[in-house]
């Protein structure tokens, strides 16, 4: 089953009711939290920057679920997430710019098409998920270089095949999917260059076997990228792009165990098509907008820090999902199911103004617990290792957007005297441009902290952004109704 | 259902729900974008609206998103050019 985008939208230019609860993400999480939160019988407005449900993981055409349902893993659970969340009212292609505090809970502030509206409720949910980490090489900035995930979206949301000779590369499970879908769609897939060494995997079968789901997911790629007579190499990286215009070949680099290249082990790949990730960054812009405490997880990104109930530092402010830790869609689903219930029984416990205790059944616990497992395994084999600095040159870009090249980087640190990421990021510019360092964010703490690694202030120093998604003027001066800046 | 927008004078081609940048991506057309500061050239990047790389002008609105801006039918689509400003003549 599919919802239209009008399903359950109320009209603009209304007063909203308060809801018990909001939950802000459409994905697996969100999805699963409103689905929980509407069983206990809360009233739930769901807000999602996308015009359907899913959010990144179940992305599919609009309507057509149908077209890309090969691209797709456990789709029963997401019809069953759609089902148990029709009850809420959903605002979809709504992108929620701040989340602020209100006299009887919390607004969500949320633009569509060019209106602003806010969304009041007692008890929030955030599940904002992630997007793939990048780390920069040399021409990374050419077209035709896409992240592992952009080019998993134009092929599963809108049944775009990125190029026709692809190469994949960065590290992760995800590199599978991705180059498994291109292949399946007719793209010829060069090779898969996994810059860790996975056979990491089979000493740690003690936290794989409790979730084997996902083993059999792995396999399925694996299967279909043998089929299609893909190559899949470890200890490889691309280290550089090629091409005027645009990509036309890569460098291949063999790595040490610390990342740095093997030297003469260097080869030319033609390609028109690059997908490059390096695990994923979660998006933590409305948590850290309330002040939620945060820490750095074993991958090495900033994450929100949460309770056995998902609950943050924050009263009243839930989050689940990747924005909590990396872990995948099945550990999102399962945090998300825990927060929807207790932010449920937080907000009518407020009604009431009782606290009834939460009850979580402890199944819905130990697959938390088996799941966060199996996340942390997957960190250990497949770290971002500090080498990688090494294959950039001085005029190699590390932020995209404002065009900061890794020498000014680090001239910020050596020359400028930076001492933290936030200062290199003020000095150099990096991370102060469009995206707001959330594409080179990760990379400007890297770099700014040299051989040692990026610290939770450093990382904090680059993931702040007052604003989360871009307003206009004009909807902030006139909300609920203003008409479309032209 | 296929349609066409307008993309500096050339039909482009989409289906239902697809965006403006899938939709050129389709049609092989990779870069739509020239940065500001070197006059590189940009396309698609993340594809989910994060990195803001596919900037274009639609309907002479520029600095939209190219990967998020359904496609419509009769749009008109223009390559833009550094910050995007060409239009206010500065």
């Amino acid at each position: 089953m599919v919802t239209s985008p009008s399903d359950g939208t109320p009209p603009a230019g209304r007063a909203m009711e308060t809801y018990d609860v909001a939950v802000v993400g459409g994905g697996p999480a969100g999805l699963a939290a409103a689905s929980a939160a509407l069983a206990t019988g809360a009233r739930v407005v769901l807000v999602d920057a996308g015009r359907q449900p899913g959010g990144q993981y179940w992305r599919h055409p609009i309507g057509d679920l149908g077209a890309v349902a090969d691209l797709h893993h456990d789709l029963a659970t997401f019809r069953r997430l759609v089902a148990g969340a029709s009850a809420a009212v959903r605002l979809f292609g709504h992108q929620a710019w701040t989340v602020e505090p209100a006299e009887r809970g919390f607004l969500v502030r949320a633009v569509a098409d060019g209106m602003e509206r806010a969304v009041p409720a007692r008890v929030l949910v955030l599940a904002p998920g992630g997007y793939d980490r990048q780390v920069p090489f040399r021409g990374w900035d050419l077209p035709g270089v896409y992240t592992a995930g952009g080019a998993q979206a134009l092929l599963k949301g809108h049944q775009v095949v990125a190029g026709r000779r692809v190469v994949v590369g960065g590290t992760g499970p995800f590199l599978l999917p991705v180059a498994a879908g291109l292949a399946v769609r007719g793209a010829s897939v060069a090779g898969v260059f996994e810059a860790n060494a996975p056979a990491g995997w089979l000493r740690r079968a003690g936290s794989v076997l409790p979730v084997a789901g996902k083993l059999t997911e792995g396999a399925g790629y694996a299967a279909a990228l043998a089929r299609h007579r893909v190559p899949y190499r470890s200890r490889r990286a691309i280290v550089a792009a090629h091409g005027a215009e645009s990509l036309t070949a890569v460098t291949v680099a063999r790595l040490d165990a610390r990342w740095r290249v093997l030297p003469g082990s260097e080869r030319i790949v033609e390609c028109d098509t690059a997908a490059v990730g390096w695990g994923f960054t979660p998006q933590l812009e409305l948590p850290l907008a309330l002040g939620c405490a945060t820490r750095v997880d074993v991958d090495g990104s900033l994450v929100v820090a949460v309770d056995d109930l998902q609950r943050t530092s924050v009263p009243g402010v839930y989050v689940a999902g990747e924005a909590c830790g990396i872990g995948g869609a099945p550990l999102a689903v399962a945090e998300g199911e825990i927060a929807g219930r207790a932010a449920a029984n937080a907000a009518t416990a407020a009604n009431a103004a009782g606290q009834p205790a939460v009850v979580v059944p402890s199944r819905l616990r130990r697959r938390r617990r088996a799941l966060r497992r199996f996340a942390a395994a997957m960190h250990e084999v497949h770290p971002v290792r500090d080498g990688w600095q090494t294959w950039l040159g001085e005029d190699t870009l590390v932020c995209r957007c404002e065009e900061v090249t890794a020498g000014e980087v680090r001239a910020a640190v050596d020359e400028l005297g930076a001492t933290d990421a936030r200062t290199a990021k003020l000095l150099s510019r990096a991370g102060m441009g469009w995206c707001q360092g959330r594409v080179c964010g990760y990379a400007t703490a890297c770099v700014a902290a040299g051989s040692g690694r990026p610290v939770e202030a450093d990382l904090r120093g680059v993931a702040e952004r007052p604003i989360a998604a871009p307003i206009t003027l004009s909807a902030l001066a006139n909300p609920e109704g203003a008409p479309r800046q032209q | 259902m296929s349609h066409t927008f307008d993309f500096d004078g050339r039909a482009i081609p989409f289906t239902t729900g697809q965006s403006v940048g899938a939709a050129l991506v389709a049609a092989g057309i990779r870069a739509w974008r020239t940065t500001r500061r070197e006059g590189r050239p940009r396309g698609i990047f993340c594809g989910i609206g994060v990195c803001f790389d596919c900037l274009v002008e639609v309907d002479g609105v520029p600095n939209q998103r190219a990967c998020l801006v359904p496609a419509a039918a009769d749009m008109i689509v223009r390559r833009q050019e550094g910050a995007g400003r060409g239009h206010l003549a500065v």
